[in-house]
């Protein structure tokens, strides 16, 4: 054990996995020398040379596309999107490629690539460099989705996602880097793909998320119980495609009351799905209509401080919308 | 003899035979390069004839580009090398191995159809066993998907290339640009050949591309080559060339072979929308199969009734596949739900 950094684990997982297969390697724009604008991929390069920690040229579509074509041959690559959001001149090597190489070729070939790209904002990166791209990706079959909260998840999720067969997306939470730190094991374990975790037993409502947004509701969580008495059952998704549906309607069942929390704007959002999962499932165990609470509907985060204040979700946000649905 | 060969005095005879030896191929090579090129013609023009037909949903046809096609298989090391056709390469996948059954069994969308199980569009080649890589219809994605193949090669240590081809509209993709700079920045051995056939589904040349298209290699570093591509030992030799460069560690080898598409785009085009029926006609001239066959007539070492014994052969065996695959079952409706994902058991081993 090792108190670590998000980003500290993020690192600790590839360099854990490149040591144990020869296969794995990274690429992308500045992750080589520099150790990424990030610092996430810092040192790798020392230890695992130039070709394995690979600068690329800037361009999205070849990191994705010759990440794919290595990951045909056998290779495990990490392809690093430097924000997500340019991650979308790579969408159609993402989207009609790698997640329907398996499929088209009737399970002849496979892709086995991990793209991770760093989401959110809070860090005055308007609209470029805050987007949470996630419901670009959401809804197509044959991707998998990653987008962890904490650093014990971090590690153990990207190392899953590397010995994956199947091409994974792995949204990392750039607010998250630094703000998030704790025990991190310093050995060998995963995190399984396509498993949600619960963070905290409650009885009273059940809140339902992903991400950094997660650090604000276990926040407002505990002020509530300690506040009101109200107790909050909180669900991490950890695992955005495929979705863990028998933890989301079990955690709904425990409160009858669920409050769904992403920084994703809300339409078409993670969110819906997990709604209507629920009302398809589980409507008469309800006690409340399931609330969502997201980002707005405009294009994407503003830079003004009071503007990126206004769109971030905060504690305070969260916390008032968990006492609005314990009141229903 | 065919009437369109000129007679030859012996000097220029010695020359044509000399044309394919020294490249180091033999007589029987280059009629088995034409047998394919034959083969593919003629499984072209069924696959047509079966979409008029009604037995058939659709095809996209390579008629006019076998002759590039074949020769640069010929030129790859058919047991090492990773290929990245495009749906046009009909005369490619059959010289690297893949039968006309098991093309049939595609076009037919049946359930042993080694290329996709009878999922794609027929021409969406794929066989790991062939080292055909899987493709898609958004054009020319393949161009990183070869250059990440030939990434591996490099990493690995391992001598073979990639080749890949696509149609001279598709080089306007981002996709072909951003696959040739990487290649050209890490000097990868991969093969990117265009096969210019001069229309776009119905934009010509002119209205796609301003310049040269193997003028375009200069800005990403490594040699352009352009070539006829209804010559067949042309096509050839600039592309074992640019296998030798890569295999020595000198990186890509754009090549833009020359020809036309004879047939329209595909069978729900009418191409005399767009074009003359005298343009197609001239072009006809040209045709690659044709100058083939002369060129082996005119070396003695074929003639028209060894000729018309391979249309037989070729077309019984084309026919057995079409009765296979007419008769072969289709996939189980509900297997279209399998692979998505590797299975629980694949899955574990991978962990």
């Amino acid at each position: 054990m090792a108190v670590m950094e998000y980003i500290d684990a993020i690192r600790l997982a590839m360099k854990e996995e490149m040591e144990r297969d020869e296969n794995v390697f990274i690429l992308g724009e500045d992750v080589g020398v520099k150790g990424g604008v990030f610092t996430t991929t810092k040192g790798l390069i020392d230890q695992f040379g130039e070709e394995r920690v690979m600068d690329t040229p800037l361009a999205e579509s070849a990191i994705a596309g010759v990440a794919i074509g290595a990951a045909m041959y056998g290779m495990k690559p990490i392809a690093e999107m430097q924000y997500s959001d340019f991650m979308l001149p790579a969408t159609n090597q993402i989207i009609s490629e790698a997640a329907k190489i398996r499929y088209r070729s009737n399970n002849d070939w496979n892709c086995p690539i991990v793209v991770r790209a760093p989401i959110g904002g809070g860090i005055f990166g308007g609209l470029y460099h805050s987007q949470c791209p996630e419901s670009i990706f959401f809804g197509t079959p044959g991707l998998k989705i990653v987008a962890p909260y904490s650093a014990y998840d971090a590690k153990g999720l990207l190392k899953a996602a590397i010995r994956d067969p199947d091409p994974v997306l792995f949204f990392e939470n750039k607010k998250c880097y630094k703000l998030i730190k704790e025990d991190v094991p310093l050995d060998d374990y995963i995190v399984p793909l396509g498993v949600a975790n619960v963070l905290r037993e409650g009885d009273d409502i059940t809140v339902i998320g992903y991400s950094m947004p997660l650090h604000f509701c276990m926040q407002a969580a505990e002020e509530l119980e300690k506040e009101m008495g109200i107790t909050a059952h909180v669900l991490d998704l950890r695992t955005l495609q495929p979705l863990d549906r028998d933890a989301i309607l079990a955690s709904v069942r425990k409160t009858g009351k669920v409050l769904i929390v992403h920084e994703d704007n809300k339409t078409g959002g993670i969110g819906a799905e997990v709604s209507a999962i629920i009302s398809e499932e589980c409507l008469y165990d309800l006690d409340a209509p399931i609330m969502r609470l997201c980002s707005p509907d405009v294009p994407a985060m503003p830079i003004s401080p009071p503007m990126e204040k206004f769109y971030m979700l905060t504690k305070d946000k969260v916390k008032e919308a968990m006492i609005h649905l314990a009141n229903y | 003899m065919n009437k369109e060969v000129p007679a030859m005095n012996d000097k220029e005879n010695t020359k044509l035979k000399n044309q394919h030896e020294q490249l180091g191929l033999s007589d029987g090579q280059v009629i088995d390069m034409y047998r394919y090129m034959l083969l593919a013609r003629k499984f072209d023009e069924r696959n047509l004839l079966l979409q008029r037909a009604g037995k058939i949903n659709f095809h996209v046809s390579g008629v006019g580009q076998e002759t590039a096609q074949v020769a640069a298989a010929f030129a790859l090391d058919r047991e090492k090398d990773y290929f990245l056709p495009y749906y046009r390469d009909y005369g490619f996948v059959l010289a690297v191995g893949m039968t006309p059954r098991e093309l049939m069994l595609s076009a037919f969308a049946k359930a042993e159809d080694p290329n996709s199980g009878g999922r794609q569009m027929p021409g969406h080649f794929g066989s790991k066993r062939l080292r055909i890589v899987t493709g898609s219809s958004p054009v020319t994605t393949q161009v990183p998907h070869a250059v990440g193949f030939a990434l591996a090669a490099k990493m690995k240590k391992q001598d073979f290339v990639s080749f890949v081809t696509f149609g001279e509209g598709s080089s306007n993709q981002g996709d072909f640009h951003e696959g040739c700079n990487f290649a050209g920045v890490h000097k990868l051995p991969v093969i990117i050949m265009c096969e210019n056939n001069q229309y776009a589904i119905s934009v010509p040349i002119h209205k796609q591309i301003s310049g040269k298209i193997s003028d375009r290699a200069l800005g990403y570093g490594f040699p352009g080559i352009q070539v006829d591509g209804n010559d067949a030992l042309e096509v050839y030799r600039v592309v074992k060339e640019a296998r030798e460069r890569a295999i020595r560690g000198e990186g890509p080898t754009l090549i833009e072979a020359m020809m036309y598409r004879l047939s329209p785009h595909s069978t729900s085009d009418n191409d005399l929308a767009y074009r003359t029926q005298e343009e197609v006609d001239e072009n006809w001239k040209k045709d690659g199969v044709a100058r083939m066959k002369s060129y082996l007539i005119s070396l003695g070492i074929w003639d028209e009734a060894k000729d018309a014994d391979l249309v037989v052969q070729l077309n019984m065996e084309i026919k057995e596949a079409t009765d296979y695959a007419d008769h072969a079952p289709f996939p189980k409706p509900e297997d279209t739900l399998l692979h998505v994902y590797a299975s629980a058991e694949e899955e574990k081993s991978w962990q």
